[in-house]
């Protein structure tokens, strides 16, 4: 490691070097478990680029929020009881009697919201940096299965406190399997395990949500994680560091994951609990966003709440559903409408990977394309009915646009020269 | 060299990077530990366990003497006898054979803690568990019912301990400790409030 | 240098807030006591409760309130006596006397005496449990929906409402607020190249009066509803209390951890 420090003396760089081999307990530890190699490659041996920024701090709290669900979701099991009779009261009981239960109860549904804002944005870093291109192609499949995963997850702990909009979601919801031809009635009764939303559906939808999908999205982040692993991370400027070493063979770019970004992340979690915190402890239902009022009270199937709208997290595609005055082709464009995304490392014809080296053209297409999905998250929450209608319809030709024109706007687009070296300024 | 993302071309302080580390460090800690907190306490007994645990009212006023009757009290089984003048006899002269007879390894409120284990000779109210391992002891109440001398009293069909008439356990049983006597009171003469007494409810 | 960007955004969110603040202060409505006014009722859609949860004066009235006229028809079942005597500071005593039922104890849940068939039998609809009542519908909709019953001799109870056209409920509080009639007039709407003839409301006249002056009864409805808000949710003056606490600890978390980066960066060049 030729560095030096001022007084002249060599130096040595954070991490990268080999630890003798230990004596006493971790010596034990070590000749039976790999934890020395393991924090050696993982972390103070692992070179990130160094020039990340706002955007980068979203992945590591997606899994604080997953860890958060994980604990506070096994908390509320303790106490939470399902069935029909017992579901809704069972959560006021948890709200007012277990001692701290409303404060489990609330982190868990602010936690869920959470969520879907991290991975929303986690996910629109990618879009600004090319982080779904080759060779990360797989690392963004396993990515967008992961988001899958969340929106079942998201939706069927919806269902569980069994209030009327749980019910009325769910029956919704499960009412657009019944589209597919020829299965679709069919399906929909397999799925809800009655002839209505009911106890079985209720009791099928409780154990998915608390062991079937936790369990699938805890491998899914494990293989989201190992392919990141094996490509390394993007960065704002999209240039991949591995292919300026220096002579030690590390990243002339990269710096040590750990202490560098494992000292960042602590404080952007920090920065992201405030914010949880207040969220938590001062207005948990968000003005009905995050605790939807047709909720406190119980499942009616023989009252429809006013407007049934989904959680605000769906509700970009439940306005493209909506926009279409179909029923069928409504919800195969709705489908689509999420699929699409899986198809962005082959749509993306760009010689650029990074946004900032982009033109025109790309960038537009992009702005438009936030703008057009903000747009549609705040139209499904409106009733479904004149002016919001033709915005939604207006706004779903430029979301599809974005995904199925980017072959041709990306080839046209006037790039900029990429630089050699990534642009990094002291902070 | 110069080119290299990290350099250590300065006087790391690290004096002020080692206490700015311990600091935060330390003060996450303090955050892990009362943000535990919460978790810990919803295991604590919720308000709906707390008010079904609240004293239990029990009418005496029909229970005939050598009566025994069973209510609960915070899930365990509340033993009430009604003891006779001869089964109130029958408890004195065996303090040779009994673990603790003046009860100063066992539980009881202070009303309680003398040979007959209660506040007034004529009833007992025990916590009809058996302080071995838990089994509901049974009612035993006949002299000589379990062997010539037996003077009366409970028996464990479990693991076979023995209890006298006030509740104290004998040599030879596997229970160390005699059984434990709720805290109780008489708001009226008809009426055995188990579950409350002078110090308010428990 | 990326300190004065941090700073530029610190100040940028606390401009922000205050911007909030001030915004919802000048669009804050006034409360809806316009009785005195010339069209009483007028904008009734409008009005807004106001209520203070932490008020605890207010509360505890309201609890009285609901004891003495709601509780003979309407449960508030996720709540205990008990539970209403510790958070609203009522002693022991005083929540025996005044408030609970004869028979019932401490530790049991607020029930209402009317049995729930007879009840559907005599309104057509059982009445409805008030627990979350306020967290569903809101506390300016029980503001407005105790504020605007009105004579209707078509309607089975002989009252109608605004809030709730329709209702089962009958005008239980029509001995405190009086009777009062709505007058409505004729409007012409142009509906999708169609004219339509409506009824609208345009105000209410006194039939006879109440025990209650108006702003007393005003004060009545208030302290009810806000006695429901604190139903809904007993918690939550546990909850912000606690939370200020929590956000300041992660405030002083945030810096630490803050000054912790800035100086392990200080090696990225």
């Amino acid at each position: 490691m030729a560095v030096k420090s001022a007084s002249g003396a060599p130096a040595t760089l954070p991490g990268g070097e080999a630890p003798a081999a230990r004596n006493g307990f971790w010596g034990w530890i070590n000749k039976r478990l790999p934890v020395d190699e393991f924090i050696r490659e993982q972390l103070t041996g692992y070179f990130a680029p160094k020039n990340f920024n706002i955007w980068y701090f979203f992945g590591s709290l997606a899994l604080v929020v997953l860890v958060l669900q994980l604990v506070t979701g096994i908390f509320l099991t303790m106490f939470y009881k399902v069935g029909e009779a017992s579901s809704f009261d069972s959560v006021e009981y948890i709200m007012r009697e277990v001692n701290y239960g409303w404060l489990i109860r609330y982190l868990h549904s602010t936690g869920a919201s959470a969520f879907f804002i991290v991975v929303y944005l986690h996910m629109f870093r990618a879009f600004l940096y090319g982080s779904y291109r080759k060779p990360r192609e797989l690392l963004w499949l396993f990515g967008m299965a992961v988001y899958l995963a969340l929106m079942a997850e998201a939706f069927m702990g919806y269902v569980l406190p069994w209030g009327n909009m749980s019910f009325w979601g769910a029956q919704v919801i499960v009412n657009l399997f019944g589209t597919i031809p020829g299965i679709g009635p069919g399906l929909v009764e397999w799925i809800r395990g009655d002839y209505g939303i009911a106890d079985a559906t209720l009791n099928r939808f409780f154990s998915l949500h608390v062991a079937a999908l936790p369990l699938g999205l805890l491998l899914l982040v494990a293989l989201h994680l190992v392919a990141l692993r094996r490509s390394g991370s993007n960065n704002p400027d999209g240039i991949e560091i591995k292919e300026k070493l220096g002579p030690d063979g590390t990243p002339l770019d990269g710096i040590p994951f750990h202490p560098y970004y494992t000292v960042k992340d602590v404080f952007g979690i920090g920065l992201f609990l405030v914010i949880l915190a207040i969220i938590v402890f001062f207005v948990p239902t968000l003005g009905g966003l995050f605790l939807e009022a047709p909720n406190f009270e119980p499942a009616n199937p023989l009252s429809t709440p006013e407007h049934i709208a989904p959680v605000w997290y769906f509700t970009p595609f439940y306005a493209i559903l909506r926009a279409v005055p179909d029923q069928r082709m409504g919800a195969l464009l709705m489908l689509l409408a999420v699929v699409s995304f899986l198809f962005m490392p082959w749509l993306d014809r760009s010689p650029v990977k990074s946004m900032r080296y982009r033109g025109w053209l790309s960038r537009t297409a992009l702005a438009l394309f936030a703008v057009s999905f903000v747009a549609l998250g705040y139209l499904g929450l409106q009733p479904a009915d004149g002016v919001y209608v033709v915005l939604a319809r207006i706004f779903t030709v430029i979301y599809f646009a974005y995904f199925w024109l980017m072959p041709i706007y990306t080839k046209l687009d006037p790039v900029k020269p990429v630089p050699e070296r990534v642009v990094y300024r002291a902070h | 060299m110069a080119d290299h993302a990290v350099v250590a071309d300065r006087e790391v302080d690290l004096s002020r990077r080692k206490f700015l580390t311990q600091a935060t460090i330390a003060t996450g800690a303090v955050g892990a530990a009362v943000a535990a907190v919460p978790f810990i306490e919803s295991w604590m007994p919720s308000e709906r366990a707390r008010a079904q645990g609240a004293p239990t009212e029990l009418d005496i006023s029909k229970l005939e003497a050598g009566q025994m009757t069973t209510t609960v009290w915070r899930r365990s089984p509340i033993y009430v006898v009604r003891r006779s003048p001869d089964m109130v006899k029958r408890i004195a002269g065996h303090d040779a054979d009994l673990k603790d007879p003046n009860s100063l390894k066992s539980e009881q409120p202070p009303y309680a803690k003398n040979e007959l284990r209660s506040r007034s000779p004529e009833f007992l109210v025990l916590v009809g568990t058996c302080t071995h391992l838990g089994c509901l002891p049974k009612q035993r109440f006949g002299a000589g019912e379990l062997y010539p001398s037996w003077p009366g009293g409970f028996f464990c069909p479990c693991h076979g301990s023995r209890f006298d008439l006030a509740g104290r356990v004998f040599d030879g049983s596997p229970a160390s400790i005699n059984l434990r006597v709720p805290p109780y009171s008489y708001p009226n003469a008809r009426t055995l409030l188990v579950g409350a007494d002078e110090k308010g409810a428990a | 240098m990326r300190t004065e960007r941090m700073r530029a955004w610190l100040g940028a969110a606390l401009l922000a807030l205050a911007g909030c603040a001030a915004g919802s202060a000048l669009a804050a409505e006034a409360p809806g006591a316009a009785e005195e006014a010339p069209k009483a009722g007028s904008g009734w859609q409008h009005w807004r409760a106001d209520t203070d949860v932490t008020n605890l004066a207010s509360v505890q009235r309201g609890a009285r309130n609901f004891t003495s006229y709601c509780l003979g028809c309407h449960s508030l079942k996720y709540e205990r006596w008990s539970r209403l005597g510790t958070d609203l500071a009522i002693p022991d005593s005083l929540l025996q006397k005044e408030l609970l039922p004869p028979g019932d104890k401490p530790t049991q849940y607020i029930l209402t005496s009317m049995p729930a068939a007879d009840a559907e039998a005599w309104f057509g609809k059982a009445p409805p449990d008030l627990s979350l009542m306020a967290r569903a519908r809101g506390r300016d909709y029980l503001y407005q929906f105790l504020k605007t019953f009105y004579l209707d001799p078509t309607r089975p109870t002989g009252a109608n409402n605004l809030r709730l056209p329709a209702t089962s409920m009958p005008a239980v509080l029509s001995e405190l607020e009086g009777v009062k009639r709505a007058v409505f007039k004729d409007v012409t709407r142009s509906v999708g190249g169609q004219l339509l003839h409506e009824q609208e409301f345009d105000h209410f006249e006194q039939v006879a009066p109440g025990r209650l002056s108006a702003a007393e009864y005003d004060g009545f409805v208030r302290d009810t509803v806000n006695f429901l808000d604190y139903v809904g949710e007993p918690t939550q003056a546990a909850r912000r209390s606690l939370g200020l606490w929590v956000v300041l600890f992660l405030l002083v978390f945030t810096w630490l951890a803050w000054l912790m980066k800035r100086e392990y960066w200080k090696d990225v060049h």
